[in-house]
């Protein structure tokens, strides 16, 4: 049993190996890389947009990647309730597309972090955390300049009720603090959903935090559950 | 006939570089600088006929691309 993933390459993605090495090597299910110009997914269970500099972060982050040919596609899928998950600058991509709702600003304090933050798991009805437990703590790394969470309180306030909140900043102990807030973001927030709860976008990598040589493999629980939601789905290809 | 557009966030989104810039002016004694918001500014080229519809044209390039309604406004103004 094999689910594909489909890695989609934009002009200054760099994390797009990294997924692909996440879903092929270390899940062993089978993945490919789609360029942006590319109008069809191929067939792809899963979607991921990597992290990176798409368009060198010309006028803001991931806002030119969001008129890519192969983004029709994208929102497709997504409109018929495909699992699709954004890292990072894919995170950011699917804000400017308005399949998410928001947008990340710049890091409050204006520097770029490279670190391993912990973030906890809210909610665990979504393809990418149905195999975590809620209030789970991750150890994952995070790697941005433009991580700052933002959206009117409007917005907070129905993703709250919403349950959309997805991952949070906290400490090891799982507690939601300002200093366990990396850069800003209102309400600590890492990760939200879309309505349909299959779109994903979080600032953490987990695609790097699948190997104990990395550091973590607290990350492998988001692609197991894509593979234990679309199993339960019936979605796997024999 | 060319179009200016500016783009500034909305004065509810918090601009840390503009928070920066303002601390460094104060730490240079510019104490009458109480507050600095940094934006972005554009010149289009454009292709229209008529003022009113440069500036329509502008406007929704400033809708679709230039700005990001979530976090900024935008002003326009038209050289004739």
């Amino acid at each position: 049993m094999s689910i594909k993933f489909a890695v989609i390459v934009f002009p200054g993605s760099n994390c797009d190996h990294d997924a692909y090495h996440a879903a092929k090597h270390v899940l062993g299910h089978e993945a490919e890389f789609i360029w942006h110009k590319e109008t069809s997914l191929k067939g792809a269970d899963v979607v991921i947009l990597p992290g990176g500099f798409s368009y060198g972060d010309y006028l803001r982050t991931g806002a030119i990647a969001q008129f890519s040919p192969v983004m029709t596609a994208v929102r497709e899928f997504a409109a018929t309730g495909g699992p699709l998950l954004g890292i990072c600058n894919g995170f950011q991509v699917l804000c400017e597309t308005r399949l998410l709702p928001g947008a990340l600003l710049r890091n409050k304090d204006l520097k770029f972090h490279c670190e391993h933050v912990r973030v906890r798991v809210e909610q665990t009805d979504t393809p990418f955390t149905a195999r975590a437990s809620v209030g789970q703590v991750l150890n994952l790394p995070i790697a941005h300049g433009e991580g700052n969470y933002f959206a009117d309180e409007a917005t907070l306030t129905a993703l709250e009720s919403s349950r959309r909140i997805i991952f949070r900043y906290c400490d090891a102990e799982g507690r939601v603090t300002d200093s366990a807030n990396p850069n800003g973001s209102l309400r600590n927030i890492a990760g939200i959903c879309s309505e349909g709860r299959n779109v994903v976008g979080l600032m953490p990598h987990p695609e790097r935090a699948c190997e104990s040589p990395l550091g973590s493999e607290d990350g492998l629980v988001l692609f197991d559950s894509v593979v234990s939601s679309l199993a339960a789905r019936g979605a796997l290809t024999a | 006939m060319k179009a200016r557009v500016f783009v500034t966030l909305k004065p509810s989104v918090f601009d840390p570089q503009g928070r920066a810039i303002t601390e460094s002016l104060h730490s240079m004694s510019y104490a009458g600088v109480s507050d600095v918001r940094q934006g972005k500014y554009f010149e289009l080229e454009l292709a229209a006929d008529s003022a009113a519809a440069a500036k329509a044209l502008a406007a929704e390039v400033a809708d679709k691309v230039l700005a990001n309604p979530v976090i900024e406004s935008y002003r326009i103004e038209i050289d004739e």
